[in-house]
């Protein structure tokens, strides 16, 4: 990121350079001025959620008061399941199709890639209604395939990984094929070797978006089983704690935390990820 | 799955011959993703079409055809025009402020000015965060009397107002939540493009004498085009598909001040169990991101056209 830019002849100087460097520290402080202030809520007695004072005692009750009132481990392991289920899927079945789409002039392979793309516009998140009825056929409610399942199949994932594999050269892979390799064992030896940062990049995206994702899970799951701690956030901050903000501050860092921690200490690699995932 | 064959000249001439061999392989490749795409998006998309034009189900009687009784219906609702209307005043808060942001942002962030990778870091956080934790910290943000947007009003003077429980406010105050959860994320591809850009376009614009607003204006303005067009694209989708703040904030109240089309899909879906309804809603929205696709492949084709 430290490339020579074209505005750098243009960099401002003097006053302009102060009144610029004020101006995105300002909005800075306004970006995150939410996040401190839930903070501060958290990791201070209810009395102070909203008094600032320098002396305010520090504590972590809110925590302890808000684990221990909601099945929040349940919900964590729910999660993880699910955002792993997901990914594993994604990995594996976008790796095959983006093979088959990058590398072989196939019939009705035109016809076929339309039909992925169709994914782009026409998203799972739209469709929550129609796929409530077909997990209900399957009898599959209310449980983590259900909420993974209409996502695995991702047409962004495999438009990525055929972007990447069209651009492995075809001396690669001819000659992996002299020496005797078949078609999956040159996909797993010459083109995901090769593809691996897209994969860093891709993985880390579609990890936050699940981990974050509420829309459908909530319609899908009914119990604590199922649930993941987007939905079990909710259903806690709606019902069982009338207002008190100093626990649902807490609670909500608490499943925010696993991600803003790994954000923190892999900046670099999260903005280049989504850099890399979003620039087609 | 093939079996391992030695390469011989023989092999490859044989494969030649038979195409349908590579044919066979390929669509085995894709056959696990097919399925699952046949059926959780083109089945779903065909069945929300054919029972847009048949009455729910219920016990005592099952779906009939009603033609297109249920679009009738939705034109006949006005709560789908408020949802229409709030999605569009929603879209055109969001959509125009949260790139300009980005884009400024961008242009900040890539002057080397101090701590700007604490900056980076602060404008970009918002978008690893889970939505709807967000939107209970900012529920909290505008709470009445002890949030802070009411203790810094009454700081200056300012009576506490309910600005999530007025149908004035409550769709503005969704409106911010979405454009501070968006800006950074579409920083990032600004600050990419800007250091796409060839340093020596900087130099000789100076030694032409141009401005810092025309350079821009003239310059990296139209070599950040493609970047806008992806972002807006991006944005346009988000502002039809993104509810979660809605459920947790609203719950598109008051008085569907703050419904949107999703959430009303939703409403009709899943609180009232009108099936039929909602897909018929569903098909609306799905033509509307049709149709934003189909621009958007036009402009595409006509800029490829005239480069």
């Amino acid at each position: 990121m430290s490339m020579r830019a074209a505005s750098e002849a243009y960099a401002p100087a003097g006053a302009s350079r102060l009144l610029e460097t004020v101006a995105a520290w300002m909005l800075a402080g306004l970006w995150i001025l939410p996040l401190l202030y839930a903070l501060w809520t958290a990791f201070h007695p209810g009395e102070y959620s909203a008094r600032f004072e320098m002396l305010a005692p520090v504590t972590l009750d809110n925590f302890t008061r808000a684990w221990s009132s909601a099945p929040f481990a349940r919900y964590f392991l729910n999660t993880f399941v699910l955002v792993t289920l997901i990914l594993s899927g994604q990995l594996v079945l976008c790796t095959l199709a983006a093979y088959a789409f990058a590398r072989s002039n196939f019939k009705g392979s035109n016809v076929a890639f339309a039909l992925v793309l169709v994914q782009l516009m026409i998203m799972p998140d739209v469709l929550i209604v129609q796929n409530y009825k077909t997990m209900s056929l399957l009898g599959m409610l209310d449980s983590i395939p259900a909420i993974a399942l209409p996502y695995v199949a991702s047409a962004f994932g495999i438009f990525l990984l055929r972007q990447t594999f069209k651009t492995v050269p075809q001396e690669l892979d001819e000659a992996a094929r002299i020496e005797g390799a078949g078609a999956v064992q040159t996909l797993l030896r010459v083109y995901v070797p090769l593809a691996k940062p897209v994969y860093l990049a891709y993985g880390l995206v579609s990890v936050s978006y699940h981990w974050n994702n509420f829309l459908w899970p909530l319609i899908v799951t009914n119990s604590v089983e199922a649930r993941p701690l987007t939905v079990g956030l909710q259903v806690f901050a709606s019902t069982d704690q009338g207002i008190d903000w100093s626990i649902i501050c807490a609670a909500t860092l608490m499943t925010s935390a696993p991600l803003l921690i790994a954000f923190l200490l892999f900046q670099r690699q999260f903005v280049q990820s989504f850099m890399r995932v979003g620039i087609r | 799955m093939r079996t391992e064959a030695p390469a011989t000249p023989l092999v490859l001439v044989a494969r030649s011959i038979r195409p349908s061999s590579t044919t066979v392989h390929a669509w085995l490749l894709l056959l696990p993703a097919m399925t699952l795409l046949a059926l959780f998006t083109h089945w779903p998309a065909l069945a929300t079409f054919i029972d847009s034009f048949f009455s729910t189900p219920r016990p005592k009687r099952g779906a009939t055809f009603v033609g297109l009784e249920n679009y009738r219906q939705i034109i006949d609702d006005p709560i789908f025009w408020q949802a229409l209307t709030n999605n569009l005043l929603f879209a055109i808060g969001t959509i125009p402020v949260s790139i300009g942001l980005a884009l400024l942002m961008a242009v900040w962030v890539n002057d080397r000015i101090a701590g700007r990778t604490l900056v980076r870091m602060a404008y970009f956080t918002p978008t690893v965060l889970p939505m709807i934790a967000v939107a209970n910290i900012w529920l909290f943000f505008y709470t009445p009397q002890y949030g802070l947007l009411a203790q810094l009003l009454s700081a200056f003077g300012g009576a506490s107002y309910n600005w999530l429980g007025s149908k004035d406010t409550a769709l503005l105050c969704v409106t911010i939540v979405a454009v501070w959860k968006e800006a950074g994320f579409f920083m990032i591809f600004y600050l990419a493009a800007l250091q796409q850009i060839a340093p020596s376009l900087g130099e000789a614009a100076v030694l032409e004498g141009a401005s810092r607003w025309y350079f821009f204006r003239r310059v990296q303005f139209p070599l950040l085009m493609p970047t806008t067009l992806f972002v807006l694209v991006n944005a346009v989708i988000n502002a039809f598909r993104t509810v979660d703040h809605i459920i947790v904030m609203t719950r598109g109240g008051p008085d569907n001040a703050t419904s949107l089309l999703l959430f009303r899909i939703y409403e009709l879906g899943f609180a009232f169990w009108d099936t039929s309804a909602a897909a018929a809603l569903t098909m609306v929205l799905l033509t509307g991101l049709g149709a934003i696709a189909l621009a958007q492949y036009i402009f595409l084709e006509r800029r490829i056209h005239y480069r």
